[in-house]
């Protein structure tokens, strides 16, 4: 029991020599964000259009794809960069890894994509309401947000996963419940550090009332932070999916997830680990040009000047 | 709570805004704040009225008061009155009516008073369209005669701009096109050119008179600098604790100051003309605090003149709106050398600054 108690102190005392000095670090940081090289953000912005262009594609118009994505077409496990157009290879059922990874953009791109929307629109307005009005109504969507928020995430996608059919829909809808309270929480501070602010007392003056003070005052300035979160949320998504379909609680089999096909080319990881990184490459490229993005995004809104 | 005094017979046409025994009571986690306590005052169609005192000294409460933006935990007493209509105790529904409309207010900081996110225009046709219920094109139309209005160059490119790429004295002028968006009857300027550097103090001022005369608006000038009220106001109200210590018409109140604390700020102001010993003397002390305040003159602690009676008893201004009120048991000009005897030496400071 002791041991498990003075564990986590070490680590906290670890940490502590480089914090010795806030000040240095701060600068340091804020320095880094400032001076990141930018042709890491033009690679990820790069590397989202071609998987928004793969799962655009395979959405509207998947006959440009030379193979299907469910059939067979020729030696099953070929390496990558064996032969042209299917420079990616084929899986372990011999289908083309570029056109299920295209498919796979699309499930991922459509499930992070709806998710967030739904989960900005929610949360966002519980937030907002929230710090407008503050008082009881703060307590209830707070504890509503927490509710949800000390819910286990995976529990319930398995259970929903379990209760209704593995679907798209069925996905999308618990994952965007899951990133309601995120952005509940996120608008609520926002709008709450901007209602301080004497433009909205402005308002008031002018005889405003609360919706407008909430949609025209409160709801462009929360836009940023907002904006920003929801590009970071989108690839904490994406991976969720993924480990979703790597579980096999996703996307039923015949249409490809990169979850799914990791999931079914692990055995063969020792003899053949292209079948595996592949999808793997794709998932970790996507995952950090989210995050690059994101993190750009922030940097640029992040504006500390008053006169803003 | 006190029933709200009458002050004199009631007079058939009504002065454009009274406020009767007006109180703003705070109810802070320390105790009742008293932010205000007991203010009347009444302006006219084209009268400024000007109101003074340190920070913390319930001037701006005051104002805010009129305006319905206290903060939440604030309780309103009394009585104010536009153009013979209660606005106390009124629903917050039917008040949103007249702030804004009737009532309008330009706000001391000029850079955060306007949303950062939305251009120039938006801005200014909110009110207009919120209050007048013009349609988008004629309120953009008003916007730009507005800004031309409150002398910014440009109106037509500067209507489609953000505020941040307005300086400190334009946003201030589009702060108060904004405010004179819906041709109100009362004008609340708070400390309205606190944040501008002294140049453009100066034209912002010179405008708002401007524009008050031209059209007869009732006007109050909130200020901690009685250099600014000065010549722009007819009356003058003086403000410590919460509490008005002088009230008069201006040229009386510089004439025949009464009140020892405004004798303390005019001491305070500095002047370029004088000789260096006559340097502004500070006002010893701090503002009282006003959860604690105890009975007795609220000034007591810091004046040179105060004795038992002061800290005992609470001078009253008196009811009479108009006349030169003020509220001190040893006004200046009267007994100042009974009250020498008392404290030795500073009176006669406090001489030489009447002399």
């Amino acid at each position: 029991m002791s041991t498990l108690e003075t564990a986590p102190e070490p680590a906290l005392g670890a940490a502590e020599p480089t914090g010795l000095r806030p000040s240095q670090i701060k600068r340091a940081k804020s320095g880094k964000a400032r001076k990141r090289p930018s042709i890491l953000l033009w690679f990820a912005i790069a590397w989202m259009s071609i998987v928004l262009l793969g799962a655009l594609l395979s959405l509207i118009a998947p006959g440009v794809f030379p193979h299907e994505y469910g059939k067979a077409f020729g030696d099953a496990k070929q390496k990558p960069f064996a032969a042209w157009p299917e420079f990616l290879g084929t899986d372990g059922l011999g289908r083309s890894h570029l056109t299920r990874l295209a498919f796979g953009a699309r499930v991922s791109m459509i499930v992070a994509l709806v998710s967030v929307v739904v989960g900005v629109v929610i949360g966002g307005l519980l937030g907002l309401v929230a710090a407008y009005f503050r008082g009881v109504t703060e307590m209830i969507i707070d504890l509503f947000s927490d509710a949800l928020l000390a819910f286990p995430p995976l529990i319930l996608l398995l259970a929903l996963s379990s209760v209704y059919e593995p679907s798209q829909t069925s996905i999308t809808a618990g994952l965007a419940v899951l990133t309601i309270p995120g952005f509940t929480r996120l608008t609520k501070a926002s709008a709450i550090a901007q209602s301080n602010r004497e433009y909205v007392t402005v308002a008031k003056a002018m005889g405003a009332g609360p919706g407008r003070i909430i949609f025209k005052e409160l709801l462009p300035n929360t836009f940023p932070a907002v904006m920003s979160y929801s590009v970071i949320v989108m690839a904490v998504l994406i991976v969720a999916e993924g480990s979703l379909s790597f579980l096999g609680l996703s996307i039923p089999p015949p249409m490809p997830s990169w979850g799914g096909m990791i999931n079914a080319a692990k055995d063969d990881l020792s003899l053949y680990p292209s079948q595996v990184f592949v999808p793997c490459g794709v998932l970790f490229l996507t995952v950090f040009s989210l995050n690059v993005i994101g993190d750009r995004l922030r940097a640029k809104f992040d504006v500390r000047d008053t006169k803003l | 709570m006190a029933e709200p005094k009458t002050t004199g017979s009631p007079t058939p046409d009504e002065p454009l805004l009274r406020a009767t025994d007006l109180r703003v009571h705070l109810d802070t986690p320390r105790g009742l704040l008293k932010a205000v306590d007991g203010v009347s005052f009444s302006i006219e169609r084209g009268e400024t009225l000007g109101l003074v005192g340190e920070s913390g000294s319930g001037k701006s409460m005051l104002v805010r008061s009129l305006m319905g933006i206290c903060p939440s935990i604030a309780d309103i007493h009394g009585s104010v009155r536009l153009d013979g209509r209660e606005l106390v105790g009124v629903p917050r529904k039917e008040a949103r009516t007249i702030w804004g409309n009737r009532i309008a207010m330009v706000f001391q900081d000029p850079m955060t008073s306007l949303n950062p996110v939305l251009r120039i225009d938006r801005q200014l046709t909110e009110s207009m369209r919120l209050h007048l219920g013009m349609g988008k094109k004629e309120a953009g139309e008003r916007a730009i005669e507005l800004l031309t209005l409150v002398g910014i160059p440009e109106p037509v490119k500067r209507a489609r701009q953000y505020p941040h790429q307005l300086s400190g004295g334009m946003r201030q002028r589009v702060t108060i096109a904004m405010a004179l968006a819906c041709d109100p009857d009362v004008l609340i300027a708070d400390e309205a050119t606190t944040a501008l550097d002294v140049t453009v103090q100066r034209q912002i001022l010179d405008l708002l008179q401007e524009i008050q005369a031209e059209r007869g608006m009732g006007m109050i000038l909130v200020s901690h600098d009685l250099g600014v009220v000065a010549g722009r106001t007819d009356q003058i109200a003086v403000m410590y604790a919460g509490r008005m210590v002088e009230h008069s018409p201006t040229a009386d109140l510089f004439a025949h100051r009464r009140h020892r604390y405004t004798e303390a700020l005019l001491g305070a102001v500095p002047r370029l003309d004088v000789p260096r010993d006559q340097r502004p003397r500070a006002i010893p002390g701090a503002p009282p605090d006003l959860v604690t305040l105890k009975s007795g003159c609220a000034f007591a602690a810091r004046c040179t003149a105060a004795d038992d009676l002061c800290r005992e008893e609470r001078p009253e201004l008196g009811d009479e709106l108009g006349a030169h009120r003020f509220a001190c048991h040893h006004p200046v000009g009267e007994d100042v050398a009974a009250v020498e005897g008392v404290e030795s030496g500073q009176p006669s400071l406090m001489k030489e600054a009447t002399a």
